[in-house]
């Protein structure tokens, strides 16, 4: 555990001096502050106004943004350092594998994870400060959200890492996945239901497969608790979960399966060639 | 000690280890030599568990890549390359100290005699360091810890005669405690340093000499050397070895460390003609 520990300071350390750092900071806590400058607390959408409108916003680019940025960062410095020599040296010293891997996890999911909320804090403090009221259950579930987006992806991005052997081949395959997942939103769902005439049901389960698509409707969810937006699909997913299971589901599921994708990517790492 | 059996390694389709068998014992100092490609490196990683292979690689029976925090524990490695760390220096002993279990400050007092005061720097990031100090830290690092086998790739390559000279004592200290693997592709580079060579070429050992063992890690040869003219270059030359001049540039006097005599003649051969007088007597530790 102490090892762990160590490897997940080490990454911490290593990535709050890497530009990506800064700019991945810099991005999501100048969204809150555009939000707040372009007075989007006052504005009304669907009857939201204030601090929700705000939060809704927020999620909403923040779900176009965190899954790609998350994705590349991870690859380019995880297979950056391999390719430059960092993993033959470190590995070189008597760290367990697992330590290892798992501690780097760690150490990024703080990483990339706090930024994101920071930002979602910083803006409940401006609210509070100007007596704008919080909408805390909101605060609360789209953290649980985020939290679930980023070791979702995360997870992607080292299973990524350890599979490709080069900065350029993780790049493009994490490039391609975001992309798929992208696609599947509605234009390939959609070409699929057209040419093989599926019944709803299953195309609404391909796209919850889909873990991007699953935090769109759970952002949705919260400001249109019947999903009226997403039509004939809501009753398939309010029928089969319940709106309190959905936002359960929504939280546990891309969670499970970024620990699924980081659980393969560890099994690939420790039985190949390490640097 | 290490033992290293019919362990091959291709890399899609490339053989670049044929067929290794070595045995390695306590105490002995191997160079590791061989053209680019021949095979060094990836023997140095499979010997530290990084490579998996095929055949087997053990240290005392057990091997690097099962038993990885407890062979690793044994072994200090240095990189030729350095590795391009951000994090500050103050970290990266930190870190190597807590997991190979030893004591910072043994890492910071061996950087010192290698003349890298550490106190400056330790809020520095690693890859800032000039390439000396990088090298100067990573042994420190290596030698910082009670390793029984020192796996070092060129270590002296980026280092300046004084650091050289201090490595080389260090090394004699560990001598008879540690059995040492250092790689180069040129063997007039290590030759001095080991009692053994092996040679690598497309992936098989193509030598395996014991060589003479009468040089000492940490012998002394006083040097004096006159020239005909004094010459800006071969005085600047000379100052590097931190000889001192005797009288306005033509008699020069300082001390070569045993195990560089072979570079220091390589760097006094380009001045050949202008040399009228060398002398080189071994005057112990």
């Amino acid at each position: 555990m102490k090892q762990l520990w160590l490897t997940a300071k080490l990454d911490i350390v290593e990535s709050l001096r890497a530009r990506w750092f800064l700019i991945y900071s810099l991005v999501f806590g100048g969204i809150v502050a555009m939000l707040f400058l372009f007075g989007l607390t006052e504005s009304r959408v669907l009857g939201f106004i204030g601090l929700s409108r705000l939060l809704v916003t927020y999620i909403q680019l923040t779900m176009a943004i965190l899954p790609i940025f998350v994705l590349i960062t991870t690859v380019r410095s995880v297979a950056g350092d391999r390719e430059a020599g960092v993993f033959e040296y470190l590995l070189s010293l008597p760290v367990s594998l697992a330590a290892w891997f798992w501690g780097k996890i760690v150490g990024r999911y703080l990483v990339i994870f706090l930024p994101v909320f920071a930002a979602m804090v910083a803006a409940v403090l401006i609210a509070l400060v100007r007596g704008i009221e919080v909408p805390w259950n909101i605060f609360g579930y789209y953290t649980a959200l985020l939290a679930a987006m980023a070791a979702c992806f995360l997870g992607f991005g080292m299973l990524i890492s350890a599979v490709a052997r080069s900065t350029d081949m993780a790049q493009g395959a994490a490039f391609l996945v975001w992309l798929t997942l992208l696609l599947f939103l509605d234009l390939i769902l959609l070409g699929v239901m057209i040419q093989e005439k599926i019944r709803p049901e299953v195309a609404v389960g391909i796209a919850l497969v889909n873990p991007l698509q699953v935090f769109r409707t759970a952002a949705l969810a919260l400001f249109d608790p019947q999903l009226i937006v997403l039509g004939p699909s809501a009753y398939v997913i309010l029928d089969t979960f319940g709106a309190a299971g959905y936002m359960a589901f929504a939280v546990t599921y891309p969670t499970l399966l970024g620990f699924a994708a980081a659980g393969l990517g560890y099994w690939l790492f420790r039985r190949g060639d390490l640097p | 000690m290490i033992r290293f059996d019919s362990v091959a390694k291709a890399f899609k389709r490339v053989r670049v280890l044929d067929g290794i068998n070595l045995e390695i014992g306590l105490g002995e100092r191997v160079a590791l030599i061989g053209s680019n490609g021949a095979g060094k490196t990836t023997l140095i990683r499979c010997l530290l568990g990084e490579y998996t292979h095929d055949g087997s690689v053990t240290i005392e029976g057990r091997s690097p890549r099962r038993e990885r925090t407890t062979v690793l524990g044994d072994i200090g490695f240095v990189p030729q390359l350095p590795p391009p760390l951000k994090m500050p220096v103050g970290q990266l002993i930190g870190f190597a100290a807590a997991v190979c279990g030893t004591d910072p400050k043994r890492i910071i007092d061996l950087a010192g005699r290698l003349g890298l005061d550490s106190a400056p720097v330790m809020d520095r990031q690693f890859v800032r360091l000039s390439g000396g100090m990088k090298q100067k830290l990573l042994i420190a690092m290596a030698l910082g810890r009670s390793a029984r086998v020192l796996v070092m790739d060129e270590p002296a390559a980026n280092l300046d005669p004084e650091a050289r000279k201090m490595f080389f004592e260090l090394l004699a200290e560990r001598a008879e405690s540690a059995t040492m693997l250092i790689s180069s592709h040129r063997l007039n580079e290590v030759s001095s340093l080991v009692n053994r060579v092996i040679e690598l070429d497309m992936g098989k050992v193509v030598l395996d000499d014991r060589v003479a063992d009468d040089m000492s890690l940490a012998g002394l040869l006083a040097c004096r050397i006159s020239v005909k003219r004094p010459e800006p270059a071969f005085a600047k030359a000379l100052g590097s070895w931190n000889f001192a001049d005797l009288g306005d540039g033509l008699e020069w006097q300082g001390t070569v460390a045993g195990p560089d005599r072979l570079r220091f003649l390589g760097m006094t051969s380009r001045y050949v003609a202008l040399i009228s007088n060398i002398s080189m007597t071994e005057i112990g530790h």
